[in-house]
C-alpha cells in the first residue's frame, strides 16, 4: 500500500501571498474553484492502492482546515489527518519527527509534496518509472525543465542522461548548474528515514559541540533539499522524473491566477463538468471558465477566459470578467469591468468601476519559462502586478484601481494606481 | 457691416482633430466652430466676412459656398502666400474692409463666448476713438498678457504679459472692432496686432475695452474645449434650454443630435455632446465629452473628459479618460484602458496607455 504527504506549511510562510493568506491558510486558497490542495489531493486519491493522506504544517488546527478535511474525507473516501508540527520543522523534519505515523501500515512507499505548486501530479507515472530504472529502493523527484535564468531560483538537478539518477544536487545556486528542476513532488520509501535520522544525529552532535542553546528544536529542523537531496546525490540512491506536463509554483497571488489557468485547462479531462458553456439566458463565456452553481450571474455578463467564480457571487448586468478570481460573496456591479485581479471576499465593486492588474504570466515564446514569482519592490518601485482586492474591499463607481493590492476591510472613495493601500 | 476672421493658424495644440480639418470646422457643440461665429456676426447685421485664411483653404472655401447660400450673406476668402500673422492679414483684406467709413469686426477664430456684437458696436461708437478690444476676467492672470485700462472709460493704458504681481484681471478676448482708418497702421507684412499694433494705439489714447459678459473660452487646446464645451452648454441651459436633451438616463446639460442613438441603461452627462450619426450602444457612461459625428461607443464603456474624432470607433469595456483625444477615424479595442492618450487619424489601438503619451 501507499500514502501520501503533502507540506502545508504554517503561518508564517506565504507572505507573499498577502493580503489573501490574511483571511485563509495559503493551501486552501481556492484555485480554479477548488482550494489549492483539493487539487493535491485528488490526485494521490487516484493512485491504486492510495490508504492515507497526511498533511503536515505548523498551523494551529482551525475551522477552515477541519471543514476542509472533513468534506475531502467524504468526496475522496480516504482517511486524510492533519499532522501539526509544534514549530517550523522544514521540509525534512516534520516528516521524520511524524515518521511512526507514517511507517505505521507499513507502505512499501509514499509520496511527498509540497502544497504551494499546482501540477498535472503524474503520480502513477512516477511509480512505474520507480520500478523501471530506480534501484529496488531508490527515490525519485519529479523535475521539469527550465530556462537557463529561470532555474537558479529553483533546486536544480544534474541527471545521469542514460539512467536518470541525480549526480549532483543544489538549491537554489547563483550561478547556472543545470536546467532540470525540483518540482516539490518526491517518491519516498522508509528507507528515507535512515538518511534523515543521520542528519538529525549529526545536527545533535554539532549543537553539543556549540555552546547551550534550545538546540533540540534547531537540530530537528531538516531541509529535505539542502540537508538530505544534496547529499544523496551520486549515491546511486536519488533518480529524477523528468515530466512534461503542466507544472508551476504559487508562490505570490499572481501565480495563483497562472495556477486557476492550468488547472481549468486540465479540467476539459478530469472535470468537464467544472466547465461553464455558453447557455441560453447566461452569461457570455469564453474560455475556460469555473462558476460556483451558487453564484449569481447577469445573462448580459461576459466571463472568461481563466475565470473563477465563487460561492455567492453577484455579477450584476454588462460585467466583464478576464484572468481573475472572484472570492466567494462579492459583488461585481453593472458594467464594471475586472481584468488580471483577485477580488477578495465580500468585497463590492462598483458600478462601471475598472479593477485591472497586469499579468505575470511566463514568457509565451518560451516553452520552458516559468512563472517570476518576484518581490512586490523593484528600484523602489511597486513592480506592475496583477490587483488584489482583500476580504471585504470597497471600490466606488466609476473609478480605476490599476496595479494595486488593497488590503482588507478599506473602502476606498477615489481611483488608485501602483499602489499599496493599507 | 463687414467683420474679419483670422483663420489662418496652423491650429497645432488642437491636434489631432486640426489634422483631419482646419481648425475653424473642427465640430464644437454640433457645429464647426466658425459657424458659431459667422452666425453671430450675422445676427448682428454683419453681411460680408472676410476669412483670412493661409492653408487647407479648399475645404474652407467649399464649406463657405454652403454657408453664404444658406446664411444670404458674402464670404469672402482673402488667402495669404506666406503666414502674415494676426494683424497682417488685415493689410491683405484691406481692399474688402476700407470701402465705407464704417467700423469692422476682427475675431480670433477659436474664441467661444456670448458674442456680444451689437453691444460692441454700440460702445464703439460712444467712444469715438480707433479701436475697441473685448476683454474677459481670467482668475490667474499671471499665465496671460493682461490690459490695463480706466475703470470709468475703459481707455486701454498698457499691456503687461505674464504680469508677476497683480496688475489687471482682465486678457483679450481675441475680439475686436476698428474704425478702417487703423488699417494704415499695419504693413503687408508678418505682424502681431497684439504686440505690434496694440501697444501704440494705446499710447495714443485710441483703444478701449469693452467688458465681456457672460463665459468665455479660448477653445484652442483640447482641454480648453473641453471646458469651453461646459460653458456653452450651461449657457444654452439658460438661453435655449429645449435645445438640450433630457430624460431617464440623461444627467445635466447634454446635447445630442437628433439622428443620434443612444442605446438601454446608459448614463450620460453632465456635459457631453453627442454629434450626428452617433451611435452609443447599451450600458455606456460618458461624461464631459465630445463625441463627434459618425462615431461609435460600444457596450458598457465609460468616458470622462474626451474628445472622440469623426467616425471614430470605442470597444466594449474601453475606460478612456483624462483629455484622451481620437482623431478621425481611430479604433480602439475592446477592454482597453487610455490615459491622456492624444491618438493620431486612422491608428488602431489594441494595447493599453496608461499614462499620458501621443499615439502616432
Ligand atoms: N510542514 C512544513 N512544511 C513546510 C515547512 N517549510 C516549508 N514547508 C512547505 O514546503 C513547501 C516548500 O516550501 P519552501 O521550501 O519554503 O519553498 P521553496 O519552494 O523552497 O521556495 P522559497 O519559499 O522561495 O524558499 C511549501 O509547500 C511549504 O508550505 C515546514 O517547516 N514545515
Ligand atoms: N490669417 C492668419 N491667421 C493667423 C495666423 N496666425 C494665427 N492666426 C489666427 O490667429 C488666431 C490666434 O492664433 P492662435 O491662438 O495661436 O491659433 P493657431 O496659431 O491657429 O493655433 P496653434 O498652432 O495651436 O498656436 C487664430 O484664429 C489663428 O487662426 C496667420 O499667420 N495668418
Ligand atoms: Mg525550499
Ligand atoms: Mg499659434
Amino acid at each position: 500500500m501507499l500514502k501520501a504527504v503533502i507540506l502545508i506549511g504554517g503561518p508564517q510562510k506565504g507572505t507573499r501571498f498577502r493580503p489573501l493568506s490574511f483571511e485563509v491558510p495559503k493551501p486552501l486558497f481556492p484555485v480554479a474553484g477548488v482550494p489549492m490542495l483539493q487539487h493535491h489531493i485528488e490526485a494521490c486519491a487516484k493512485v491504486p492502492n492510495m490508504k492515507e493522506i497526511l498533511l503536515i504544517g505548523f498551523y494551529q488546527p482551525n475551522e477552515e482546515l477541519t471543514r476542509f478535511l472533513f468534506n475531502a474525507q467524504q468526496e475522496f473516501k480516504i482517511s486524510i489527518r492533519y499532522l501539526q508540527e509544534y514549530s517550523a520543522l522544514g521540509t525534512g523534519g516534520g516528516i521524520y519527527h511524524f515518521r511512526d505515523q507514517i511507517v505505521s501500515g507499513s507502505p512499501e512507499a509514499f509520496f511527498v509534496l509540497n502544497a504551494d505548486v499546482s501540477s498535472a501530479f503524474p503520480l502513477t507515472e512516477m511509480l512505474s518509472f520507480q520500478k523501471e530504472h530506480g534501484e529496488p529502493n531508490s527515490f525519485v523527484i519529479l523535475g521539469t525543465t527550465a530556462n537557463r535564468k529561470q532555474s537558479m531560483n529553483y533546486g536544480c538537478i544534474v541527471e545521469n542522461e542514460d539512467t536518470h539518477e541525480v549526480l549532483h544536487y543544489v538549491e537554489k545556486p547563483s550561478t547556472f548548474v543545470s536546467d532540470i528542476i525540483n518540482c516539490g513532488v518526491y517518491l519516498f520509501n522508509p528507507d528515507i528515514f535512515q538518511h534523515i535520522g543521520s542528519i538529525f544525529q549529526k545536527n545533535q552532535q554539532d549543537m553539543l559541540l556549540e555552546e547551550p542553546t534550545n538546540g533540540w528544536h534547531r537540530a530537528e529542523a531538516i531541509r529535505l533539499e539542502q540537508d538530505i537531496f544534496t547529499a544523496l546525490a551520486g549515491q546511486g540512491k536519488l533518480y529524477v522524473y523528468k515530466t512534461l506536463r503542466f507544472w508551476s509554483q504559487i508562490k505570490s497571488a499572481g501565480s495563483a491566477i497562472y495556477a486557476s489557468r492550468l488547472y481549468l485547462n486540465q479540467y476539459h479531462k478530469t472535470h468537464p463538468e467544472r466547465l461553464a458553456s455558453n447557455k441560453e439566458g447566461g452569461p457570455k463565456i469564453s474560455g475556460n471558465v469555473y462558476i460556483h452553481p451558487t453564484a449569481n450571474i447577469d445573462p448580459t455578463a461576459m466571463l472568461g477566459p481563466n475565470v473563477s467564480i465563487g460561492t455567492g457571487v453577484t455579477i450584476g448586468a454588462g460585467v466583464r470578467v478576464r484572468e481573475s478570481i472572484i472570492l466567494h460573496g462579492a459583488n461585481l456591479q453593472d458594467h464594471c469591468c475586472v481584468l488580471n485581479s483577485i477580488v477578495g471576499w465580500d468585497s463590492t465593486i462598483g458600478k462601471w468601476a475598472r479593477v485591472e492588474g497586469t499579468p505575470s504570466d511566463p514568457n509565451p515564446n518560451d516553452p520552458f519559462a516559468k512563472i517570476d514569482s518576484e518581490t512586490l519592490f523593484r528600484d523602489g518601485k511597486l513592480t506592475p502586478s496583477i490587483t488584489i482586492l482583500g476580504c471585504n474591499v470597497s471600490i466606488p463607481s466609476e473609478v480605476i484601481i490599476l496595479n494595486s493590492i488593497v488590503l482588507p476591510h478599506k473602502d476606498l472613495n477615489r481611483s488608485f494606481k501602483n499602489q499599496i493601500i493599507l | 457691416m463687414k467683420a474679419l476672421i483670422l483663420v489662418g493658424g496652423y491650429g497645432t495644440r488642437l491636434r489631432p482633430l486640426t489634422l483631419s480639418v482646419p481648425k475653424p470646422l473642427v465640430d464644437f457643440c454640433n457645429k464647426p466652430i466658425l459657424l458659431h461665429q459667422v452666425e453671430a456676426l450675422v445676427k448682428a447685421g454683419v453681411d460680408h466676412v472676410v476669412l483670412a485664411v493661409s492653408y487647407m483653404s479648399e475645404l474652407l472655401e467649399r464649406e463657405m459656398r454652403v454657408q453664404e447660400q444658406r446664411l444670404g450673406i458674402r464670404i469672402s476668402l482673402s488667402h495669404e502666400t506666406e503666414p502674415l500673422g494676426t494683424a497682417g492679414p488685415l493689410a491683405l483684406a484691406r481692399e474688402l474692409l476700407d470701402v465705407d467709413n464704417e467700423p469692422f469686426f476682427v475675431l480670433n477664430s477659436d474664441v467661444i463666448c456670448d458674442f456680444p456684437f451689437k453691444d460692441l458696436m454700440q460702445f464703439h461708437r460712444n467712444h469715438g476713438q480707433e479701436g475697441t478690444i473685448v476683454v474677459t476676467r481670467v482668475e490667474e492672470p499671471s499665465k496671460y498678457g493682461v490690459v490695463v485700462f480706466e475703470a470709468d472709460t475703459g481707455r486701454i493704458h498698457r499691456f503687461v504679459e505674464k504680469p508677476q504681481v497683480f496688475v489687471s484681471n482682465k486678457i483679450n478676448s481675441g475680439i475686436y472692432i476698428f474704425n478702417p482708418s487703423m488699417l494704415s497702421r499695419i504693413q503687408l507684412r508678418p505682424t502681431s496686432i497684439e504686440k505690434e499694433i496694440f501697444p501704440v494705439m494705446a499710447e495714443e489714447g485710441q483703444l478701449y475695452t469693452m467688458e465681456l459678459q457672460g463665459f468665455w473660452m479660448d477653445i484652442g487646446q483640447p482641454k480648453d474645449f473641453l471646458t469651453g464645451m461646459c460653458m456653452y452648454l450651461q449657457s444654452l441651459r439658460q438661453q435655449a434650454p429645449e435645445r438640450l436633451h433630457t430624460g431617464p438616463g440623461f444627467l445635466g446639460n447634454v446635447l445630442v443630435d437628433p439622428t443620434a442613438q443612444i442605446g438601454d441603461n446608459c448614463t450620460i452627462g453632465p456635459n457631453v455632446t453627442i454629434g450626428a450619426g452617433v451611435v452609443v450602444e447599451d450600458g455606456v457612461r460618458i461624461k464631459r465629452c465630445t463625441v463627434m459625428k459618425g462615431a461609435r461607443v460600444r457596450s458598457h464603456s465609460w468616458l470622462e473628459s474626451c474628445i472622440v474624432g469623426w467616425s471614430s470607433s470605442v470597444g466594449q469595456w474601453v475606460r478612456m479618460e483624462n483629455v484622451t483625444v481620437l482623431g478621425e477615424d481611430v479604433i480602439v479595442n475592446d477592454e482597453l484602458y487610455l490615459n491622456g492618450a492624444n491618438v493620431l487619424p486612422h491608428k488602431s489601438i489594441n494595447e493599453s496607455v496608461p499614462e499620458p503619451r501621443i499615439i502616432m
